[in-house]
């Protein structure tokens, strides 16, 4: 009987939030500490209802679903509902949500403390909780795309949250437009599903996708969808956004641009999954790029020295990971993957916050250095983290990203297991990189840096422990049982595979080694390295030259569109409304000459006129009496 | 037997003989004297047809006499313009009296 109610008043998850919001925005935004407190109780409240909804769904049978929807609007040929729909994906997706968000409002408390805008800002971390939450509960594509929508608002609003500096609002315009580009290919996804089949509900179109083999319809409908994870989840060549997007304050980046908003294209992949899965070509695609995007950012991450851009550049390869696990099949994997690195990632980007709080906005690695002994909580956490990416069993990430490299290996992608495999390596490396120059090493400027306050700790301490725990449902150890609950028709699972995960450990420990002796022990000079390939070098610090390229395309093309335009502007435009200028003036100037001041002359048009009337009228008379 | 139809003619050539007065004549007493023309073509048409097919109603001859007393007072006001005018241009041919025009 409570399950039942559990699950009728499960729209309040997402509402809470929301009503939160305005709350804030009509009532308390002059209490910057009442705004706060009441950000923080809704998502409280959605948190609890979140885990009382976790319990009844895993406590239940596998296939098990709620949903409840009701007609928002109707027309022939389409009919679009509001409604939720809770089943396992959900139920993870809720959790993993509902916890960063809560302990991200938490931390902000210290972080954001004294900033004059601090009531906005829990005022649209609400909104953002509220629209986050809506996504994942959607019923169907209509709602997942107003939601999707209203998170790509929330992040603008908060990367520009700083709009006094120009970066950050640069910043925010980028992650607007860039996110665009994915969603008008989306959108035009969810429009050609509505004509091919009138509906978007995801359990009618579920049932009647297997039975539609038109790949011709199917392939362009499914790259299509794929364009919106491409722009949300910042995949190659939508990926220019995130690393820019480090501009927001750093409880905006873990929570939004790290640990859920980002994911939520994955979360899509996942969801419209029966769609992908039946269209091979859309699903290697989707390997392929995600693939890319995981090297790319990853050798990008190994030469920045913004402890927030390599943050940065490692959720991106991480997405890539998603993203290619989602291509390979291992739609469980993926998803496992989103939610282990919502928590290490989410961690990471608080600690880092930490750092930055006590250097009062330093970013750059350089000046770090022996913050081990002056922030123990922060460090500590932080190495956890950075563990649990790497992939060190038994933290969290190993556990998921080797079932990522497993699906690729299984699935007969040899080549992307192996750039997997490398991007493992790769990330070990620069996320040791990071610890042994600006956490360990030599002091350099940081001697007044202080440990954080326990409201910042505390979210530390409790993600830390979720970045060791969390990847054990997915254990062996545990009969698997994330697994279980979180697949589809058309997923594939594998079985646990030790050389594999051997494998991927010696590699991590390779990469964590390498770092080691780079850094720490400085056995390898790291300039010379860069003496020995500097093209390499350059590239990887210029970001493979992506923004000046797109910066060029925009000089080029934007440019020579303009110049048409303006000569379409001037010529034609222009010369419509001259020309009828002139056409009436020379009309004009040339009748002047009637007007001769002979009244004789005007006598005899009057006349003709006269006449004239006199004609028709009579004709019309005689017309009628004939 | 002078019937309705020889005072319509007789209306009709006494009008055109006015009409080609007031669009040919440079002088502008004969002008008006061309209107007086006109305007008695009309009032022989009033008058006929008020005899010949209405003669109970008396409606043609009243305006007949409407238009004979505008007709003076037209005349009045005419003299008194192309007198005007002949004081400052010293004419009164139609041909120079051509000030509005573009």
């Amino acid at each position: 009987m409570l399950i039942q109610d559990v699950m009728t008043f499960s729209w309040l998850i997402p509402v809470l939030p929301f009503l939160a919001f305005a709350l804030i925005g009509l009532f308390l935004h002059r209490w910057p500490k009442w705004s706060a407190a009441c950000s923080i109780a809704a998502i409280g409240v959605s948190f609890f209802l979140s885990v009382l909804i976790a319990v009844e769904i895993f406590g239940g049978d596998p296939g098990r679903a709620f949903e409840m929807s009701v007609r928002w609007l109707e027309m022939p040929g389409l009919k679009v509902d509001m409604g939720i729909l809770i089943d396992p994906l959900t139920a993870v997706m809720l959790l993993v949500v509902t916890t960063v968000a809560l302990l991200v409002q938490i931390y902000s408390l210290g972080y954001m403390e004294g900033d004059p805008g601090r009531a906005s800002y829990f005022a649209y971390q609400s909104i953002f909780a509220g629209s986050m939450l809506g996504l994942v509960m959607a019923s169907n594509f209509g709602q997942i795309f107003v939601f999707w929508e209203l998170v790509g608002m929330c992040s603008y609003l908060l990367i520009g949250f700083w709009f006094g500096r120009p970066s950050a609002r640069d910043a925010a315009i980028k992650a607007f437009v860039t996110n665009r580009i994915g969603d008008f290919g989306f959108l035009l996804g969810i429009l050609f599903l509505i004509i091919v089949f009138g509906t978007l509900n995801f359990g009618e179109l579920a049932a009647l996708i297997p039975d539609y083999h038109n790949l011709a319809v199917l392939l362009p409908i499914a790259v299509l969808l794929f364009f919106g994870p491409v722009g949300k989840s910042a995949q190659f060549p939508l990926h220019v956004w995130l690393p820019d997007a480090m501009e927001g304050p750093t409880p905006v980046s873990a929570l939004i641009h790290a640990a859920t908003m980002v994911a939520a294209g994955v979360y899509l992949i996942a969801r419209a999954f029966f769609i992908f899965s039946q269209v091979p070509q859309a699903m290697l695609l989707i390997a392929l790029v995600g693939g890319f995007t995981a090297l790319l950012a990853a050798t990008i991450a190994l030469v920045q020295n913004d402890i927030k851009r390599i943050l940065a550049y490692s959720t991106l390869s991480q997405l890539g990971y998603m993203v290619m696990a989602m291509g390979v099949g291992a739609m469980t994997a993926g998803m496992f993957h989103l939610r282990t690195h919502a928590f290490f990632k989410g961690l990471l980007f608080l600690a880092a916050g930490s750092v930055i709080h006590a250097l009062h906005g330093e970013q750059d690695i350089w000046k770090m250095g022996g913050l081990a002994k002056k922030m123990p909580i922060t460090t500590w956490t932080f190495v956890i983290g950075a563990l649990a990416l790497a992939g060190i069993p038994p933290l969290a990430g190993f556990w998921s990203k080797d079932e990522i490299l497993l699906g690729a290996f299984a699935g007969g992608y040899t080549g992307l297991y192996l750039l997997g495999s490398l991007v493992a390596f790769m990330t070990a490396f620069y996320m040791f990189r990071l610890i042994f120059i600006a956490f360990f090493g030599v002091s350099k400027g940081a001697e007044q840096a202080h440990e954080s306050p326990p409201v910042m700790t505390g979210p530390l301490v409790i993600l830390a422990a979720l970045s060791i725990g969390a990847g054990f449902v997915g254990s062996p150890w545990m009969g698997n049982v994330f697994g279980l609950y979180i697949s589809t028709p058309g997923a594939v699972h594998h079985p646990v595979n030790p050389t594999i995960m051997a494998v991927s450990s010696l590699l991590a420990l390779a990469g964590i080694g390498l770092a080691w002796l780079i850094y720490q022990k400085q056995a390898v000079s790291a300039e010379k390295l860069r003496q020995r390939w500097p093209a390499l070098y350059h590239v990887f610090l210029n970001k493979y030259y992506v923004d000046e390229f797109y910066a060029w395309l925009g000089k080029v093309f934007v440019d020579a569109g303009a110049r048409v335009l303006e000569w379409v502007d001037l010529k034609i435009i222009n010369g419509a409304v001259n020309g009828l200028a002139y056409l009436t003036g020379s009309s004009g100037r040339t009748l002047r000459y009637a007007v001769n001041g002979q009244v004789q002359s005007y006598a005899i048009w009057v006349m003709v006129g006269l006449v004239l009337l006199l004609a028709t009228v009579l004709k019309t008379v005689f017309t009628v009496l004939v | 037997m002078i019937g309705l139809n020889h005072y319509l003619l007789l209306g009709t050539v006494l009008f055109g003989i006015g009409a080609y007065g007031v669009f040919a004549k440079r002088n502008a007493i004969a002008v008006l004297m061309s209107i007086e023309l006109m305007l008695n073509a009309v009032n022989v048409n009033f008058v006929a047809i008020n005899r010949f097919l209405q003669p109970a109603a008396g409606m043609g001859q009243l305006f007949a006499i409407f238009v004979i007393v505008v007709a003076a007072a037209e005349v009045a006001v005419g003299l008194a313009l192309i007198i005007s005018i002949y004081r400052h241009r010293k004419s009164v041919d139609l041909n120079d009296f051509n000030l509005l025009k573009w």
